[in-house]
């Protein structure tokens, strides 16, 4: 089995030259890279800084490493491990944008070494504000952010006017997790081509991935996207026990067999319902019931709703009880496709994805335990999908 | 021309559901629910009247009428 594991955001070399692409020269090489955002929403970098530049007036900065996803180690071990790569691609993102005002938005353990980094720098034009997220999944949803930043809870906010038009104190603002901000101090250095070497056409480039669950050495490890699942777990040490599924892009992923020709990659992994989302990849064991776990997470997703919207704080709390039903073999036959249509009824309907990604969450564990559903509604229970 | 809902203003109190039967429908909780599943349902000429009546008459001041593109 071949590892192949890439270093470059990990690896002091890369950031030896100083930047050579800076404002509009950046805002090409990322286009051209095709640099997407590393936070779980795959969005554009490119666009989202063309979108704040444009908007005129004062815009604000602000790097993400609110991480809400419970098993996400990558913002930390970034900022613990590059901090300067993060400030850097910060200070590049503000020039390029017009920015005079900066935050970093970080949990409570990062606060300090990350006040002790920027206190070591010489030559910064944006003055940068240490603010501490809450540990809560969706307060690192962008609008949540900016809401935490105007003193507000820090829950999403109605999508009506964008963060980009209108974010903190009423200006445009860019919210950009602290992984797509290295990988643009990066391309700053190196160009769009250099980020291109690595990962696929359609998903150019590294990511970050924390590797847990039955793995010999969980942790967070650098990537080309297109990395089949197979070497992407044994980056990890490999499968420490027999496999059943594993969860791709957390708990607003889904869940793919465990087997080879799985590519983790936009386009690998749409086939399953999943995106690489966050990084987020955790190995079920064959023994372990798939239902269950599911059911759990989505107790989970549940519980962490922010409440402020009918579908998701009504019908989370309704998933997860059916699914729980259905975990807890309940013989009611009716159960799977309620869930189907709790799912459908709750996706989009909410001011952020929370409902949407617990949507295609349980939707995949129907899918990939559809096995374990039908022993279930039978009275026993088969495990995880075996391949 | 569309129909943009914001959740967090919206506490299903249904009246939109009256005023734009053909739209939308009520969900479990009693929450609009698109019929055509769209997230922002595309509102016919012919029922933008109706429509700006619903605007107007939310009590939670919870919709708004958004152009196409």
């Amino acid at each position: 089995m071949i590892t192949t594991v890439t270093r470059r955001l990990l690896d002091p070399r890369a950031a030896a030259v100083p930047p050579r692409f800076r404002g509009p020269d950046l805002m090409r090489e990322a286009a051209a890279a095709g640099v997407t955002g590393r936070g779980g929403a795959g969005f554009p970098a490119a666009r989202k800084l063309a979108a704040v530049a444009a908007a005129g007036g004062r815009p604000v900065v602000v790097a993400n490493a609110a991480e809400g996803e419970p098993f996400s180690a990558k913002d930390r071990t970034l900022l613990a491990r590059a901090p300067h790569l993060v400030l850097d691609g910060l200070q590049l993102a503000a020039e390029a944008v017009g920015a005079r005002t900066g935050y970093a938005y970080v949990p409570a353990a990062a606060a300090e070494p990350l006040r002790a980094a920027l206190a070591s720098r010489a030559g910064d034009r944006l003055p940068v504000t240490v603010h501490i997220a809450p540990d809560a999944f969706v307060a690192g949803e962008e609008s949540a952010v900016v809401a935490a930043l105007n003193g507000q809870r820090p829950v999403p906010t109605d999508k009506l006017r964008r963060v980009t038009d209108r974010g903190v104190g009423g200006a445009p603002t860019l919210v950009q997790n602290v992984e797509t901000l290295a990988h643009l101090a990066l391309v700053a250095r190196h160009g769009a081509a250099w980020f291109r070497e690595e990962g696929t056409a359609e998903s150019p480039g590294t990511f970050l991935a924390t590797v847990g669950g039955t793995v010999r050495d969980p942790g967070v490890y650098e990537l080309p996207y297109g990395v089949p699942l197979a070497d992407l777990l044994g980056a990890a040490g490999g499968p420490a026990t027999p496999l059943g599924a594993v969860l791709v892009g957390g708990y607003h992923g889904g869940w793919v067999p465990a087997r080879d020709g799985v590519t983790v990659s936009c386009e690998g992994l749409l086939p399953y319902g999943a995106a690489p989302g966050a990084g987020v990849v955790l190995a079920l064991p064959a023994d372990a019931c798939g239902l269950v776990e599911s059911a759990r997470i989505a107790g989970y997703l549940a519980g962490e709703s922010a409440g402020r919207c009918g579908p998701c704080a009504n019908g989370l709390p309704r998933v997860r009880d059916t699914l729980g039903a259905l975990a807890a073999r309940t013989p009611d036959p009716r159960l799977p496709a309620e869930v189907e249509r709790l799912a459908s009824l709750v996706a989009g309907r909410g001011a952020c994805a929370h409902p949407d990604g617990t949507a295609r969450f349980v939707r995949s564990s129907l899918r990939a335990f559809a096995a374990d559903v039908a022993a279930h509604l039978a009275g026993h229970c088969v495990g995880a999908w075996v391949r | 021309m569309r129909l943009h809902i914001d959740w967090t203003a919206c506490d299903g109190r249904g009246v939109c559901v009256e005023l734009l039967p053909e739209l939308l429908d009520a969900d479990d909780w009693g929450y609009p629910l698109a019929r055509a599943a769209a997230r922002e349902p595309a509102i016919p000429s012919t029922m933008e009247p109706h429509a700006r009546a619903a605007v107007r008459r939310c009590p939670r001041l919870a919709l708004r009428l958004v152009e196409d593109g």
